[in-house]
Order: C-alpha cells, then sequence, then structure tokens
C-alpha cells in the first residue's frame, strides 16, 4: 500500500491538474517577462550581460537559480533519502566551491572581462587560438550540463504526471512523454533565450530562485515540525526507518564503500576524494556561472552578488539536509526506490506525503506535490536557459566575431549570431537528450564539473595571476585539461565494465575511478605550467594592462 | 577629449603603476588575504574529506543524541564557508577598495587608454 503511494495517487486527476495548471502560470509568467525583457534589449550589452545593471542580491538570486539545478534539489535530496549522509557531502562540495569564485575569480573576471571567459583568457593573448580553445571549452561542458538537465527532465515527468508502464496520458505513451517532454523543455528555454537574452534569462531564474526557496522551506518547517523542531529525533527516525541504523547518518555507504578486497576499497576512497576536489573546483571554472558576473555594474556589485548567492545556497543545501531526512524518515526508502531507482523523486514524494498529514489528506498531498512538481520543472527550465545563453554568447563574441570576422563584426551581426547559436544549441542538444535518455544523469553532471575544474579554472587562474602565462600555455591547459577528463571518463567503469554503465554489457574500461578530477585537474595545471614554459612568448606590457585593470576596475566595461 | 596630453605612451603607464609602491601595496593587501583564505578553506575542506574516507570511527561518535561528529564538521563546513565569505567583504570593503580607487581615481584623471 504505502509502497504504491505515489503511483496510484500522482494519477488521480487533481494532482495532475495542479501540476500543468501551476506549470502552465510559471510558463506564462516567464514568457511574459522575456517579451518584456526583449522590448529591454538593444545592444550586445543588454543581450549579453543584461545591461550590466542588475543589483547584488538580483543577480545572487540569479546565480542561485542557475547554479540550484534539478541535480541539487531532486538529486541531493534523493541521495540523502537513500544513503544518509552521504549525500550531505555533494552539498558541502557545492557550497564551500563558491569561495573560490568569490576569493580568485568573480570580481578579477568582471574587471577584465566584457561578455565570455574567453574576454579574460585572450587579454594577453593571440586572440584566436585562446578563443577558439575557450569557445569549444565552454560549449563541450554546457552540453554536457544541457543534456543532464533535460534527460532529467524528461525522466521525471513520467513519474510526477503517473504515466508509467502502460498508462497514457492525453494518448501518450510514458516513452512518448518523455520525448515531448525534451523537446517542450529545449523549446522554452530557446526562446527564454532568443527572445530574452541574459535580461530575460536573468528574471526566470530569479523567479524560479524564488519559488524553489520557498517550496524548500516550506518543506523543511514541515519536516522539522513533524519532529517538534528536534534535529536529533529526525535523524534517530531516519536512521531506523532506512534500516541501517547509525550507519545511516554516516559517511560510507555511498562513497568510499569498503570493498572485500585492500585495492578496491582503496579506488572507492580515491574515488571520493577526486568527487571532492571536482565539486569544489569545478564551479568557479562553469561558463554559466562566469557569465554572471558580468551581469552587474562593478566588480563590487559582483563580490556582494557573490555573498547573496553563498548566503542562498547555503540556506537552501541545509533545506535538502532536512528534506532528505524528511524523506528517509516519512517516506522510506522502499517507497522512494519504487518509484525512482535513483531516488531523484524522493522530494516529490515528500511534499505528498507531507501534504497528506498537514494540509487536509489525500487532496493536501496531491496539491503539495504538484507544487513541488511544477517547482522542479521551473528548477530545470531556468538552469537549461543560462547554459544555452552561455554557449551560444561564446560561439558568437568569440569564435564568429573574433575568430571569423577577427574582432570587426558589427554588434548586431554578432547578437543575431548569437540568437540562431542559441537555436542551433538548442536544437543539438533536444536531440543528443532524446538519444541519451538512458545516460546516468549525475555522471554528466560530474563530468561537466570535471572538465570545468581541468580545462578551465587552470587556464582562468593563471590568466589572472601568472606574469609569465602566455598563449602556448593557455592552449595546453584548456585542450589538456579538456582530452584527460573526457578520455579518463571515457575509460571509466561509468562507460563500461560495471553493472550500472552506459554500456553494461561491454567492458574496455582501465581506470579504476568513475570522477577522473584527481587526476586530470592536476595534469590541467600541469599542461598549462608546461605550455607556458616551452613557449618563449611573454608579455609584460599586456599583463601589467590586465593585472592594473583586474586589480582596480580601471577601464572596465 | 582631455586637454592634457599624457608624457607616456599607456604601455609605458600601464607598466609604471604597476611597478608603482602604491599598486604594489594594493596587490599584497589583496593576496595577504585571499592566498590564506584559499589555501585555508581547501586544506580543510580535504582534511573533512580525507575524515570521511579514512576516520569512519571518529565521525560516527555521537555528540548530542544522535548528533554525530561527521554531521558536526559537515555544519561547520557551512560556518566556516559563511564566516570567510564575511570576513573577506569587510576585509575588502575597509582595506582593498579604497587603495584601488586612489589608483584607479589617478589613471583617470590622466586619461589612460
Amino acid at each position: 500500500m504505502q509502497t504504491h503511494l505515489l503511483a496510484a495517487t500522482a494519477t488521480t486527476s487533481t494532482s495532475r491538474t495542479v501540476t500543468i495548471t501551476l506549470f502552465l502560470i510559471f510558463v506564462a509568467i516567464t514568457l511574459a517577462i522575456t517579451i518584456w525583457a526583449s522590448r529591454q534589449t538593444k545592444t550586445a550589452t543588454d543581450f549579453y550581460a543584461g545591461g550590466r545593471q542588475f543589483s547584488g542580491w538580483q543577480n545572487g538570486m540569479a546565480i542561485g537559480g542557475d547554479y540550484m539545478s534539478a541535480a541539487s534539489f531532486l538529486g541531493i535530496a534523493g541521495l540523502i533519502a537513500l544513503y544518509g549522509y552521504d549525500g550531505f557531502l555533494y552539498s558541502i562540495g557545492f557550497l564551500v566551491a563558491w569561495l573560490v569564485a568569490l576569493l580568485l575569480v568573480a570580481e578579477f573576471l568582471r574587471n577584465s572581462g566584457r561578455y565570455t571567459m574567453a574576454d579574460v583568457l585572450a587579454f594577453r593573448m593571440r586572440q584566436r587560438p585562446v578563443r577558439t580553445a575557450a569557445s569549444i571549452s565552454t560549449i563541450v561542458v554546457s552540453i554536457f550540463y544541457l543534456i543532464a538537465q533535460m534527460v532529467g527532465a524528461g525522466a521525471l515527468v513520467s513519474l510526477l504526471l503517473g504515466i508509467s508502464g502502460d498508462s497514457k496520458f492525453l494518448g501518450l505513451t510514458a516513452g512518448a512523454a518523455k520525448v515531448w517532454t525534451i523537446i517542450l523543455v529545449g523549446a522554452l528555454m530557446i526562446t527564454y533565450v532568443v527572445v530574452g537574452g541574459m535580461k530575460g534569462t536573468t528574471y526566470v531564474q530569479i523567479t524560479k530562485a524564488f519559488m524553489l526557496m520557498i517550496g524548500a522551506f516550506v518543506m523543511t518547517v514541515l519536516v522539522l515540525a513533524h519532529y517538534k523542531f528536534n534535529l536529533s529525533s529526525l535523524l534517530g527516525d531516519a536512521a531506523k526507518q532506512s534500516g541501517k541504523g547509525s550507519a545511516f547518518l554516516e559517511p560510507g555507504l555511498r562513497y568510499g564503500v569498503v570493498k572485500p578486497t585492500a585495492i578496491e576499497t582503496f579506488y572507492s576512497k580515491m574515488d571520493l576524494l577526486s568527487l571532492g576536489i571536482a565539486l569544489v573546483l569545478g564551479t568557479a571554472g562553469l561558463p554559466h556561472v562566469l557569465t554572471r558576473f558580468y551581469t552587474v555594474p562593478s566588480a563590487r556589485v559582483a563580490r556582494k552578488s557573490v555573498l547573496w548567492a553563498i548566503g542562498i545556497i547555503g540556506v537552501f543545501y541545509l533545506f535538502t539536509l532536512a528534506l532528505g531526512f524528511g524523506a528517509a524518515a516519512l517516506v522510506g526508502g522502499k517507497a522512494i526506490t519504487a518509484q525512482d531507482k535513483a531516488g531523484n523523486t524522493a522530494a516529490p514524494q515528500l511534499a505528498q506525503e507531507l501534504g497528506r498529514r498537514y494540509l487536509g489528506g489525500e487532496t493536501g498531498g496531491s496539491v503539495l506535490l504538484a507544487i513541488i512538481a511544477a517547482v522542479a520543472f521551473a528548477t530545470i527550465l531556468a538552469v537549461v536557459a543560462g547554459l544555452t545563453l552561455a554557449s551560444s554568447s561564446s560561439v558568437a563574441h568569440d569564435f564568429y566575431a573574433n575568430v571569423i570576422k577577427r574582432g570587426q563584426a558589427s554588434e548586431r551581426d554578432e547578437v543575431g549570431v548569437a540568437r540562431i547559436a542559441a537555436l542551433v544549441i538548442g536544437a543539438v542538444a533536444i536531440a543528443l537528450s532524446i538519444f541519451a535518455q538512458s545516460l546516468n544523469v549525475a555522471f554528466l553532471v560530474a563530468l561537466a564539473f570535471a572538465v570545468a575544474a581541468s580545462a578551465n579554472l587552470p587556464a582562468i587562474l593563471y590568466s589572472l595571476f601568472w606574469r609569465r602565462f602566455n598563449t602556448s600555455g593557455a592552449m595546453w591547459s584548456i585542450y589538456g585539461g579538456l582530452t584527460i577528463s573526457v578520455v579518463l571518463v571515457f575509460f571509466s567503469p561509468v562507460v563500461s565494465g560495471s553493472a550500472t554503465a552506459m554500456f553494461p554489457h561491454q567492458d574496455w574500461h582501465w581506470f579504476p575511478l568513475s570522477n577522473p578530477g584527481i587526476i586530470s585537474i592536476p595534469v590541467g595545471f600541469l599542461c598549462g605550467w608546461l605550455g607556458t614554459v616551452l613557449s618563449k612568448e611573454n608579455d609584460p606590457a599586456k599583463f601589467a594592462e590586465l593585472e592594473v585593470r583586474e586589480l582596480t576596475g580601471y577601464g572596465a566595461h | 577629449m582631455t586637454t592634457e596630453v599624457p608624457a607616456q605612451s599607456s604601455t609605458e603607464r600601464y607598466l609604471a603603476v604597476q611597478q608603482s609602491a602604491e599598486f604594489g601595496r594594493l596587490r599584497t593587501t589583496l593576496r595577504r588575504f585571499v592566498f590564506p583564505a584559499t589555501a585555508g578553506f581547501f586544506l580543510w575542506y580535504l582534511v573533512y574529506v580525507l575524515l570521511s574516507a579514512y576516520a569512519r570511527g571518529f565521525m560516527g561518535v555521537k555528540v548530542i543524541g544522535n548528533i554525530n561528529v561527521a554531521l558536526i564538521l559537515g555544519l561547520l563546513q557551512f560556518a566556516s564557508t559563511f564566516l570567510i565569505a564575511w570576513f573577506y567583504s569587510r576585509y575588502a570593503a575597509q582595506k582593498v577598495d579604497p587603495l584601488a580607487d586612489e589608483i584607479q581615481a589617478e589613471l583617470e584623471r590622466e586619461g589612460v587608454k
């Protein structure tokens, strides 16, 4: 009975109608914002950087909306619900990562760049090779991340609308519903970006961040109220219901698992370390995070916006702790895995249970489930829009304007190309996502973080802080970091040679870890150093200009 | 626009500013906070991840009711992140920003391109 609770009631028309109505309201509001934003979008600065007029807290909320993806909301709550403490490790890594952005990247990038990451990397280098490399790594990271979000949306819809097995909805089977969801999400994200540019996208992200924070807050209060605001009894009940006892509250159920042989245990613990490092160093190299720093008037506002973001994201991850343990205690691991093996529906299931208990029985349960489901879709939409915008900006500004046109393109042409690029990247992401539906979502996100940390972060830090860094070093670090991380993942157990792999029946893996970070990030830094010292190019005058601008804000766009 | 013609080319001016004592002070003041803070939070995070991997017994020790060392250390990671961010914003506003403003104002007066 308990096990099929969601499957049974989610198909009730109340829940479906509420989910669809709320989602349509969100879409209507965001489309209205987008059309309004398009009227305010006249220059390239408007399109790429939202006119640089957002305030610290607006941009902080938008950063939260850009960053708190479905992986954060549904994924982490699910991991905590199923594996207890280990899910919390993700929250910590994702939050601590913002200190890298705050202390080493945000202000300097804002002072010395214009629209994209490559503006800073190419500042004192030969433009064409460096911008090409930066554009390629931007697109690779964004596409992996986009596919992860869209596949996640497809998988969610059938669960949240209760379409599974033979049941149909509007004449659609579960498979068809997934494909149509991916297309719908893709079409909306293209519309936000092409029509609304950075202004439209930013307001969509702010709206989503509000919805997500309110939804998570209400659920957290209900969970805590259930346990009379006693954290210890919530944890105790979660541990008891999980059937794993106090091990549920300790590290080791999911990551760094103790295996039969010493070498397997060693690899498992290295994998934990590798994941931890990739999470912390990846954030400050994510293109859609970096472009957000250009949407404010100055480096000081960029600093303020990161402070806001740290506050919002930190509080949200504290909520996920209550949501995850709450789902473990009130819904139970069995009911969660019956609905979704990866635990991605733990948060919506918890919403249904809380609504049923505290908001007036089955109807209340359906309504709260529907609200949280709509929040989850809003979450995905805001993140994919940010990713599409960052990658199309890089195609237009770096590749078209500076590589092909050698800096001679008009603003109008550049923005036109950005809109076409958004359409093309969006279409490619839709097509790839439809084919990639069976891929593990967490793997794609982890890969995006690993590539960002191995290819982008070394180049950014060397550019900002190392006098000697040059074109050759930038190329080596980007291509080297990109290649090593993709190659190691390809030969890792997530692609072949394990039951949960992309190709479970084949085995060509030789790299023992599922996350490449612990090897690929040092290799990325090493490549940047080696490429630099192997080339004689050295321009102290250009570095002087960069350093003076990045630290003082003189001449900032 | 500017009536005053810069005595040096912009390139030379940037080099001169970069070599100046004022700019050196700005760079040192900033790096004195940013680099140790980065090293500090990164090491502290690594210690936490390593403890999660290798000191499971210690992490499992219950402190108050069901709240164990692992959860407390995790929450301390949140606390240290908030604190470092807050300290940095205060430090930057009090110590770094005035130095940056001074140099920026000087460059603007000269109209360096």
